[in-house]
């Protein structure tokens, strides 16, 4: 299946593992911090919302 | 098609209604496409009789190269549209899709940079192409930064939208350069719409889903991170009115 990538394997591969990695690492990221943003801002209205602020 | 319906967009909740909708079939889209267009360019494309298998580099390297490019113009639009209309959501699409540009150009860097090596003999040469992706990079980090360091996010879209007016010159440059100056290691571009000038359809075709990908993944991460800007605004626009009373 791995098809023979010769004298260039170490270049082809260390590029699709720098690649996928950043790519992974981005969206894991960008996930985490909307995530954590909506949590908060969840708090604050429902707060708000329980002091009868608009 | 009437254009001033999309002005409605421009109200952060009909934007983020919409574009929540529409964001998990852009996730399956971009995860589709990135798949298989990887996965036919890495196992099923033949190698380039010059290059041999670092031709497999192709389907990253370009469609990031692109991405880096493509995505400073589309916050240089979206720059434009809060400058000339004011309009809060532009203003954040441009900040949330920096990241992602920065990580496109590093990707497009490196990956350039480990071909370069077994082709050219080096990692970097001072190259127009690769010089002017090198200050694009650092343009994104400014640009970043900036929106970091200033506290008042309507002074913060100010000024970045100057700041990306000025980058737009390299971001051109990054895509001209070869063009501009006939010198350096960096070929000329590798895709063309003309026939006799584009590559082997058999590298053609993976390419083209590979850029479907990267384009659809751009799609669905600054949709997020741009919902994401929407909902920090308003958090810390609340906290400031508690803070006054």
């Amino acid at each position: 299946m791995m098809p023979d990538l010769g004298k260039y394997a170490e270049a082809v591969l260390s590029s699709y593992a720098v690649s996928i990695l950043l790519i992974v690492a981005l969206v894991v990221l960008s996930v985490r911090r909307s995530r954590k943003v909506r949590a908060q801002l969840d708090d604050i209205e429902t707060r708000r919302k329980n002091h009868g602020e608009g | 098609m009437n254009l001033n319906a999309l002005w409605e967009y421009a109200n952060p909740l009909k934007f983020m209604r919409t574009t929540e909708r529409a964001l998990p079939y852009f996730w399956v889209a971009a995860v589709v496409c990135l798949v298989v267009g990887l996965v036919w360019g890495f196992f099923f494309t033949p190698d380039d009789f010059r290059q041999g298998s670092t031709v497999k580099i192709f389907y990253l390297h370009v469609p990031s190269a692109m991405m880096a490019i493509n995505i400073w113009v589309m916050m240089l639009i979206t720059s434009l549209v809060w400058i000339v209309r004011r309009h809060h959501v532009s203003a954040l699409a441009a900040r949330a899709a920096a990241p992602i540009g920065a990580v496109m150009t590093v990707i497009a860097l490196a990956t350039g940079a480990i071909w370069g090596q077994p082709m050219w003999g080096t990692w970097w040469a001072w190259d127009p192409r690769l010089t002017s992706f090198l200050i694009l990079f650092l343009f994104y980090l400014g640009y970043i930064a900036l929106w970091e360091a200033i506290e008042n996010d309507d002074t913060a879209a100010d000024l970045t939208a100057v700041l990306c007016l000025v980058g737009s010159v390299f971001a051109l440059l990054s895509r001209y350069a070869v063009n501009f100056w006939n010198q350096g290691l960096h070929q000329g571009a590798s895709l063309s719409l003309d026939k006799k000038e584009n590559v082997a359809d058999v590298f053609w075709f993976p390419a083209l889903v590979s850029i479907a990908g990267f384009v659809l993944l751009f799609i669905a991460l600054v949709i997020l991170r741009t919902n994401t800007e929407i909902r920090a605004r308003r958090m810390r626009a609340l906290l400031a009115r508690e803070r006054l009373g």
